[in-house]
């Protein structure tokens, strides 16, 4: 498949993969903030080669993993309620709040629709006037825009049966507050291409200046990670805390100018209680007061839940910021697994816990 | 209101042809009568439906029986390469080739919701009748049964097929031993994808084709040339390859073990399997099966799987390895052994 088999060809990895060890003098330790690099890296076998040259710590980038279980109850309470459908993103009706998933509620009686687009429930809500059409709005900022697209639709269309319950999440605050951690161990950043290719790599700049890490941009592919990794041990090596950018068929320095202006047209920052972490300050997105009638909080504020629940055994958040590999934690594989997740990285396919569940290397006694 | 008032009033009361399934047709009465011989039994010939009797006499089989069921609610009704009525038919004949019988009879009962247009079950039936004479079985018995509006999603099918084992041997994944190579029969996870693709309105050029297609022939053919050689064999449906490797890991008692890069897919497969973030050893198959066989018969396997043109490409994926530590095994990437999962439920599209 052009442009793809050449970022998953192996004898080139293997060759990158020497130039790491090579350039290597001491094992780095680098995060890869996205879940889809997490997966990536550890389905292809990339973190168990570099063990001694480099020590991948996997962030917090999986948005539904860190989407909190009192929106989830949120939206669960909604599908529940009469005359209410709720549309969802396929990977989020699986993750569990307090109350149980979205696919739970379903067999309940709560009406879920499943969504590839946040325009698809547009024209739910088109199609349904009898209905209050939800759209469960998760995601980083790759999504945020496709969702302001559909509320300016929805202004457009004068739709007064839809709202968004509003959980999109930004990137960087996250990685603020990694940094900001007393026994933080990351050295430099493999910085989420797609996520990259909507706000550009111009943001990082401050970000760069203020904790002297490198950033470096990159893509999903095993080749485009072993780039990024091999261009911040460079970096690393030569004591260079700079941007780099390493997808660039995917990313500008500007990013996408008329996404940007579209998420700033319908949101502002926001702080925002993430899963496994609690509030990060700036952390996401809420509606600006013209289109806060689009908010589902605001409208169903009657069964908006009132507590957040506490997660007690899970150390997602140690994971999450690489203090302790998955396998670490105590409850990895026997009371956590992905059928019943516990915390926030093993709820969705994205989430280290869950990459790590999956795809671990096992040895076994061949013929 | 006296009976005596209302003379020309009589029992039944004129029926009134109709373009959609109402309760009536499955209220046991003239309607249904009608519907029945009419609209299903008119379509599968003589030998077929035995309308007037309460049970099928099968006359006597030669052999041993085998029987299966299966029950058929696939969304939407017609999707790229087929249907609900050619999916009852090929999936309830496929389970019992892949046991080694020979499909013989099948059983149909059908439950309608009410609102459904007679014009969309005319094709069903139709696919169901063409199926049938395409696999040489018999539809012997039926029942029909019409819910309210709202109680199923426009029609569930139900099969049961009888068949007659025409070997000694049966079909276990206790033969499977280490070494025996592993084989799917064409490109993976084209039903899954193309009824996804369907019911989403994904819009795809090409759109991906089900796969569903009888099996029975290249079974029995399978079956003949390598006897005791050919350990164990399985549509590879529901829970994709994945699922029939977990179940062969867990009767035989070795691991199965897979090599990613071998495993075959057609362009737009993977197309789709890439964008939504879907494995395609999950992705449900219905015409495309798993082959377990010693290795030195490989060859001959394979020759017998390219002879009939309809079931693809075969591919060797894998082999039976003495288990150690996880019964399913994936070689992936840079060549690590991964542990395969165990389907949990459907693959849901990721959202980044």
């Amino acid at each position: 498949m052009k442009y793809l088999d050449e970022f998953r060809d192996i004898q080139a990895a293997r060759s990158l993969i020497q130039r790491i060890r090579q350039a290597a003098t001491r094992p780095w330790v680098l995060m890869d903030v996205c879940g889809g690099q997490t997966h990536s890296l550890v389905r292809s076998g990339i973190e168990q080669e570099l063990i001694g040259s480099v020590e991948l710590i996997h962030g917090p980038g999986c948005p539904v993993c860190v989407t909190s279980t009192q929106l989830i109850d949120f939206a669960v309470a909604l599908s529940l309620r009469p005359q209410t459908i709720v549309a969802s993103f396929g990977d989020m009706i699986r993750v569990p709040g307090a109350g149980g998933s979205l696919m739970q509620a379903r067999s309940r009686g709560g009406d879920l629709q499943m969504v590839y687009s946040p325009v698809d429930a547009i024209e739910f809500a088109k199609t349904h006037p009898d209905h209050e059409v939800v759209f469960f709005a998760v995601g980083f900022e790759t999504t945020a825009p496709a969702t302001a697209l559909a509320v300016i639709q929805a202004v457009e269309l004068n739709l007064s049966n839809f709202t968004i319950v509003p959980a999109h999440v930004r990137v960087l605050p996250a990685m603020e507050a990694i940094m900001a951690m007393p026994d933080n161990r990351v050295e430099g950043f493999l910085a989420a291409g797609h996520v990259c290719s909507i706000t550009g790599f111009d943001v990082y700049e401050p970000f760069v200046s203020k904790h002297q890490v490198p950033v470096v941009v990159t893509g999903f592919e095993p080749m485009d990670l072993l780039e990024g990794i091999l261009r911040s041990l460079t970096l690393l090596e030569t004591s260079q805390a700079v941007v780099e950018n390493c997808y660039g068929r995917g990313v500008q320095r500007n990013g996408n100018v008329s996404a940007q202006s579209l998420i700033d047209r319908v949101y502002e920052i926001d702080d925002r209680d993430w899963r496994g972490f609690g509030t990060i300050s700036g952390g996401g997105y809420r509606l600006r007061s013209p289109f806060v009638r689009f908010d589902a909080c605001e409208k169903f504020a009657d069964v908006f839940p009132r507590e957040q629940a506490t997660e007690t055994t899970c150390r997602g958040a140690d994971v999450m910021s690489g203090r302790i590999k998955p396998k670490q934690c105590p409850a990895f594989g026997t009371t956590c697994t992905p059928e019943s997740p516990l915390g926030a990285p093993m709820v969705s396919s994205e989430g280290a816990c869950a990459a790590y569940h999956r795809f671990d290397p096992v040895s076994i006694e061949t013929p | 209101m006296n009976q005596s008032t209302v003379p020309n009033m009589i029992c039944p009361m004129p029926v009134a042809p109709t373009d959609t399934i109402t309760l009536s047709h499955g209220e046991g009465g003239r309607v249904m009568r009608r519907l029945i011989r009419d609209r299903i039994g008119a379509k599968f010939g003589d030998g077929n439906v035995q309308l007037h009797s309460d049970a099928a006499c099968l006359g006597n089989l030669v052999g041993e029986v085998a029987m299966t069921t299966d029950s058929y609610v696939v969304s939407p009704l017609f999707f790229p390469g087929g249907d609900i009525g050619s999916l009852a038919v090929h999936g309830t004949v496929n389970d019992l080739a892949m046991a080694g019988a020979r499909p013989l009879f099948l059983t149909l009962a059908l439950i309608l919701e009410e609102g459904l247009s007679v014009e969309t079950l005319d094709s069903i039936i139709d696919s169901i009748a063409s199926a049938a004479r395409q696999c040489d079985v018999k539809i012997v018995a039926g029942d029909t049964k019409v819910v309210p509006k709202g109680a199923a999603d426009q029609i569930f099918i139900n099969t049961t097929g009888i068949g007659v084992h025409q070997h000694t041997r049966r079909m276990s994944a206790c033969q499977i031993q280490p070494n025996d190579c592993l084989i799917v029969s064409g490109p993976l996870a084209r039903h899954g994808l193309a009824v996804l693709a369907a019911r989403e309105s994904i819009a795809l050029s090409p759109p991906p084709r089900s796969d569903s297609a009888p099996l029975h022939r290249v079974a029995t053919e399978l079956l003949q040339t390598l006897g005791d050689d050919l350990r164990t064999m399985r549509d590879a449906t529901r829970g994709g390859v994945a699922a029939v490797l977990h179940e062969w890991a867990e009767e035989s008692e070795h691991a199965m073990w897979v090599d990613e890069s071998t495993l075959p897919l057609l362009p737009e497969s993977r197309g789709v399997c890439e964008l939504l973030g879907l494995d395609p050893l999950f992705v449900a198959n219905e015409g495309t099966f798993v082959v377990a066989v010693a290795p030195d018969r490989v060859d001959d396997a394979l020759t017998v799987l390219r002879s009939h043109a309809a079931v693809g490409e075969p591919s060797v994926i894998g082999q039976a390895r003495r288990r150690k530590l996880s019964p399913v095994l994936v070689a992936r990437g840079l060549g690590a052994d991964q542990p395969l999962d165990e389907p949990i439920a459907a693959m849901l599209p990721r959202i980044c």
